[in-house]
């Protein structure tokens, strides 16, 4: 899917989270949004995903305007920054909530849900875990079980909020990897948000650099690592 | 001591002499004999003086059978409505963020303060005969002071904050983040409620109810003041307990004290009971 970000602005009370920001993102990229901690990434995520609404501003999603359309109806898989799995919920019953949340006219059958949370489980690799509840995951297991939980609604696109935070350096590594292969096999339009500019870099097709609520740079990671646009991008990589 | 006995043992900072955990222990025994177990036996030995008759004949009398269902309607409508407040006020409280919050909280926690004669007053300053809401009331037909709806308002106000207090401090720690999960997943508000918020607090709102629960069947001084006493119809187990009492029918009066203690501590009991049932359940939300 296409996503036009029309000259979205975001205030909470009198600080301003997001300064008008314009940004096209074009079909079936992995995008970055990087940036340090208060620079307004994660607002522009959640506005993507209808968890917040801006101040001003337009987004449209196929050309077609998204502005107020409702969070359930976005179909947005997001994927948050501490995960929250249900925890009273087994991994199984997790990847199904968002199939047995549909409304009964176009709920798939319990047979169906089923192969298709098993498929998920498969695709994370991480089949014969249904039963399990998420406390007894690693901290790997349950950003993947995540991403199964997202996948399950056969999202438009994919939001994914510090995906590899909380992980230690090794397992970050192959979870990108992870990343970059569901990414390539589904299509979908990705964006992430981080802060640390190696997973940015390695990761991203675009790479969107933030600071203070505004965008800083559009681009390319080689285009950024050869010519960063101003001296705060040029500072950030050089971090 | 043990030191000779365990030469290898070591002593952690935080333990306290030996000496100083005897005087603790002793204190806290000695305060739950004289102050817990003391009188409970006493209610006990007074209810059971002229036998097992003469306790159960006095419990089965017209105004004691018309005391204890009234006190057990008054807790199944007091108990579920202050359990659907209390969610409402939690959910308001910890999911969306608003000038005011803290003195809410605190508005909260009135009941917990005010003495519950005051809230009884009140009660019968706003509903009386003499006010002007409480007259339209009375002409309609429909008399809320010395009659059962003041008993219920009265037992609504002070119970108030035992489930919201318990449910706050919990849906505070479990955050936002599971709930907005499952709207992205494209479940309504409503399914987010019953699927997601419900089993995340279910241990919290049992705890709250069940002592929502004990505290409603004892009510005594906010329902003295709006029921009139009127045995037979507006008395209640604890106000009952009283007049009894003060007619030197201690045997009756102890047989209904002995009654409303052994519903109370039903209760605890179940608490219990279910927490030793469902402790593997319990550390698994906790954790996380």
């Amino acid at each position: 899917m296409h996503i036009q970000i029309d000259q979205i602005a975001k205030s909470f009370g009198a600080t301003s989270a997001l300064h008008p920001v314009s940004l096209s993102i074009p079909q079936g990229a992995l995008v970055a949004l990087l940036g340090p901690s208060g620079s307004g990434k994660t607002t522009l995520l959640r506005i993507l995903g209808g968890l917040e609404f801006p101040t001003s501003g337009r987004v449209m999603f196929d050309g077609q305007d998204a502005t107020n359309m409702s969070v359930q109806d976005r179909r947005a898989g997001f994927v948050f920054q501490s995960y929250a799995l249900f925890r009273h919920m087994t991994v199984f019953d997790n990847i199904a909530y968002g199939l047995r949340a549909r409304p009964r006219a176009t709920r798939p059958a319990a047979a169906e849900i089923a192969r298709q949370v098993t498929r998920l489980l498969d695709l994370i690799q991480l089949p014969d875990t249904g039963s399990r509840f998420p406390t007894q995951l690693s901290g790997g297991q349950r950003q993947r079980v995540a991403l199964a939980r997202a996948l399950a609604i056969q999202p438009r696109m994919l939001l994914l909020d510090e995906p590899f935070g909380a992980l230690d350096a090794k397992v970050r590594k192959e979870l990108r990897q992870g990343l970059r292969d569901i990414h390539d096999e589904t299509g979908l339009t990705s964006i992430f948000v981080t802060h640390d500019q190696d997973e940015a870099m390695e990761l991203a097709d675009m790479v969107v650099v933030m600071s203070m609520g505004r965008i800083e740079q559009v681009g390319t990671p080689a285009q950024i690592r050869q010519t960063p646009a101003t001296a705060f991008v040029k500072d950030f990589i050089a971090a | 001591m043990s030191d000779i006995s365990h030469p290898t043992r070591f002593r952690r900072a935080s333990d306290d002499s030996p000496v100083a955990r005897l005087i603790l222990i002793g204190i806290a025994l000695g305060g739950l004999g004289l102050l817990v177990a003391m009188p409970l036996l006493v209610v006990l030995s007074q209810a059971l003086a002229e036998g097992w008759g003469a306790a159960l004949t006095s419990l089965a009398s017209h105004d004691a059978r018309s005391a204890i269902r009234l006190t057990l309607l008054i807790t199944a409508i007091a108990v579920p409505l202050n359990a659907v407040f209390g969610i409402a006020a939690a959910w308001f409280i910890t999911k969306f963020d608003f000038r005011g919050k803290a003195f809410l909280i605190t508005l909260i926690d009135l009941p917990f303060s005010i003495s519950p004669v005051v809230a009884g007053l009140c009660i019968v300053l706003l509903f009386g005969a003499n006010s002007t809401l409480g007259g339209l009331l009375v002409a309609g037909g429909y008399p809320v002071v010395f009659a059962v709806p003041g008993i219920i308002l009265a037992t609504v106000f002070v119970t108030f904050p035992f489930v919201a207090r318990e449910l706050i401090p919990v849906m505070v720690e479990q955050g936002r983040a599971e709930e907005e999960a499952a709207l992205t997943l494209g479940a309504s508000g409503w399914r987010v409620f019953t699927t997601v918020t419900l089993p995340n607090i279910r241990w919290a709102l049992l705890y709250g109810t069940l002592l929502c629960t004990a505290r409603a069947m004892g009510e005594f001084g906010a329902v003295a003041v709006v029921s009139g006493k009127i045995r037979g119809q507006t008395a209640t187990m604890p106000i009952t307990i009283e007049m009894l009492y003060n007619e030197y029918l201690s045997v009756a009066a102890f047989s209904m004290a002995g009654l409303l203690t052994c519903l109370a501590l039903i209760t605890l009991t179940l608490k219990t009971g279910l927490e030793l049932r469902h402790a593997d359940a319990l550390a698994a939300t906790r954790r996380h």
